[in-house]
């Protein structure tokens, strides 16, 4: 049960003061919205903060390679049926940031978190959450990262023995090699397009068998676990079989993925798919992502893809031909610092879209779509792609520093 | 070449191919059709025999535990060292590279038996992760041009009498030993650290594997504007200052 029933410690206290003091600094400065800053002062003066902050909440955390922001907006949605909720929602998702966003939080009932890939059996450790909701892992930024299966085996061994209820998506078998060390998992099937980290068993090292939508390994029998909870087309079908629709105002089948493991962690607190997925509805766009803004006079959709499963996904949901699309692909830190992944996007599935390339690393697209045979233009600016667009609403689809910067362009 | 097609293999999709090097097989097929050729393209994964009879074959780098099973499968099957004995045309990048030598450290950190196809041993490197752009002179013999890419691995591979470098570093560290030496060769077997993909980077290392593979001196001019940009603009990046 949540509830302010035990008070935080003095040094608690006067870490979340010193905390969000820092925070008001960074503001002023104008350095961002100082969530991490004031994360980091906090913690300094009491490492115990993040399990102190999370002692009086109903934890929920969010991990995966795509997807973790939006379905944290969802969960946190639809919890909101059912009590106050704080949450890490502007993707703040090491410690520094969760435990600046838990701080202010302290009359929620549930704490909904966002948990970066690498920190999520530490934080699990931390605050003792209720559900832990894992949708996908894949290739990303592998110049800095650990190696995609080494991350699953770390889960697999931080989630083991975790009272929490895993809700997992049953279509990775990364994820379902991560979350079958735990006692109590609710699968659910919500899909995935990406296959390439995935041929060879995580368990065995076999090569995976993938008839249709099933999986498993030929030579130690791992196996796609029975679903509980199952995306189907435009429906989530719940434990009991029935179908409630899904209606969102995000695009795309990795947002009604999404949207199906967020009604089953609702389910998990007590609140109804019904009402879970109504309250979704309200979402509109998260961190800039999905968002139409007006530019010179032009209508621009703003994609985020990091790698190339979330590029996948991405194809898969923008307008058919010849709707132009504007791509932008920065490697600054925050990217990764190699472009090869490049070359593991499908890229050819834009034949038939007018094509122009845009950010730090256009040159390197360049290339790419040169390859892929595909017909593009090389553009300075945001602004000249824009002008040499064809009519219509144009899809513009950049990675993560560089959709940062066409946010700020566009002002949005 | 057998017929009139260019028989490309793309090795062990499904254990070497994380990090983007199916970029050459998109590479090597796209300028070899440019050039008015059939190409073949065969993706070949791991649990099926490698075809000997291809004439390029092209092997990709991958984590630690997929190179492990990658070198015991290639090793059971055998295919590859038929290949090559058989006139074959090899290009491997990192982990890859790494299998084809006599042996490297496998991930559970014991030696482990390669194909013995380059005459190289790779040890786990004590140091830091070598991770970051390369500049590299090519070995003159092959007639290339200064040799750009990016690096990412922990071994260090260090060669035998048998093996001929394939580039020597002028930014970055190479085959991690620190004489400078990047990949290496000999006849028609190859391996490098670098990743970009290193076609895309560097075309005419592709354009070397069809000369080989057609046993010409020449092959038709084809546009290549973009690799060039690309080109340019790499090599000043990496001689500038960040």
């Amino acid at each position: 049960m949540a509830g302010n029933t035990e008070p935080l410690s003095p040094r608690a206290k006067l870490a979340v003061t010193a905390g969000k003091a820092a925070a008001a600094v960074s503001r002023a400065a104008g350095r961002g919205s100082g969530s991490v800053i004031g994360g980091k002062v906090a913690l300094r003066l009491d490492p115990d903060l993040l399990g102190a902050l999370a002692q009086h909440l109903d934890v929920v955390l969010v991990s995966a390679t795509n997807g973790k922001t939006t379905t944290t907006r969802l969960i946190a949605e639809a919890l909101r049926a059912s009590g106050p909720v704080v949450s890490n929602a502007l993707g703040a998702n090491m410690p520094a940031g969760i435990t600046s966003a838990l701080a202010g939080g302290s009359d929620a009932k549930y704490g909904v978190i966002e948990v970066d890939e690498k920190y999520l059996a530490g934080v699990a450790r931390d605050v003792t959450p209720k559900v832990i909701a894992l949708l996908n892992l894949s290739r990303d930024q592998l110049d800095r990262a650990a190696e995609t299966r080494m991350l699953a085996e770390k889960w697999r061994e931080g989630l083991q023995g975790s009272k929490a209820v895993i809700v997992a998506n049953c279509d990775d078998p990364l994820i379902v090699w991560s979350a079958s060390s735990s006692q109590n998992v609710v699968w659910v099937a919500a899909g995935q397009e990406w296959k390439d980290d995935a041929w060879s068993c995580p368990s065995c090292g076999g090569v995976m068998q993938r008839p249709g939508d099933d999986w498993f390994c030929g030579e130690c029998g791992f196996r796609r676990p029975s679903p509980t909870w199952v995306l189907s087309g435009d429906h989530v079908l719940d434990p009991h079989g029935s179908a409630w629709p899904i209606h969102l105002q995000l695009p795309g089948r990795a947002n009604k993925a999404n949207a199906a493991t967020s009604a089953a962690v609702a389910a998990v607190f007590g609140v109804p798919p019904q009402v879970a997925l109504e309250r979704m509805y309200q979402v509109q766009a998260v961190a800039g992502r999905y968002d139409v803004v007006n530019f010179q006079g032009r209508e621009l959709r703003l994609l985020l893809a990091k790698n190339p499963a979330g590029w996948l996904e991405t194809f898969s949901l923008i307008d058919p031909p010849p709707t132009p699309v504007i791509l932008s692909v920065n490697a600054r830190g925050a990217d990764g610092t190699d472009t090869s992944w490049l070359w593991d996007v499908d890229y050819p599935r834009l034949a038939g879209h007018p094509i122009f390339v845009i950010g730090d690393r256009k040159l390197d697209l360049a290339v790419r779509l040169e390859v892929a045979g595909l017909d593009f233009r090389v553009c300075e600016t945001l602004d000249e792609a824009v002008q040499l667009a064809p009519p219509g609403q144009i899809e513009l689809i950049a990675n993560y520093t560089a959709f940062q910067d066409v946010r700020r362009r566009v002002g949005n | 070449m057998s017929d009139n097609s260019l028989r490309l293999v793309w090795v062990y999709p499904d254990l070497l191919s994380t990090y983007g090097d199916q970029g050459n097989a998109l590479v090597v097929e796209r300028r070899a059709r440019q050039r008015g050729l059939d190409v073949q393209r065969v993706d070949v994964r791991s649990d099926q025999p490698i075809p000997t009879s291809g004439d390029i074959y092209l092997i990709g780098g991958g984590e630690d535990r997929p190179q492990r099973l990658a070198a015991e499968r290639l090793l059971r099957d055998g295919g590859l060292e038929r290949a090559v004995s058989n006139g074959a045309i090899v290009f491997s990048v990192c982990a890859g590279y790494q299998i084809l030598g006599k042996e490297f450290v496998n991930d559970q950190g014991q030696r482990q038996e390669g194909l013995g196809l380059l005459d190289v041993v790779t040890l786990r490197g004590e140091g830091e992760r070598c991770v970051g752009d390369v500049l590299a002179d090519i070995d003159p013999r092959l007639g290339l041009p200064q040799l750009t890419g990016f690096e990412n691995h922990q071994g260090v591979t260090h060669l035998g009498p048998t093996a001929k470098p394939f580039a020597r570093v002028t930014m970055g560290r190479g085959n991690g030993t620190g004489d400078g030496t990047e990949g290496a060769y000999n006849d028609t077997v190859f391996g490098t650290y670098m990743h970009g993909p290193v076609m895309a980077r560097n075309p005419q290392i592709a354009d070397l594997l069809l000369k080989l593979a057609l046993d010409v001196n020449a092959l038709p001019a084809i546009d290549d504007r973009w690799y060039e940009a690309l080109r340019a603009e790499r090599i000043a990046a990496a001689t500038q200052p960040a």
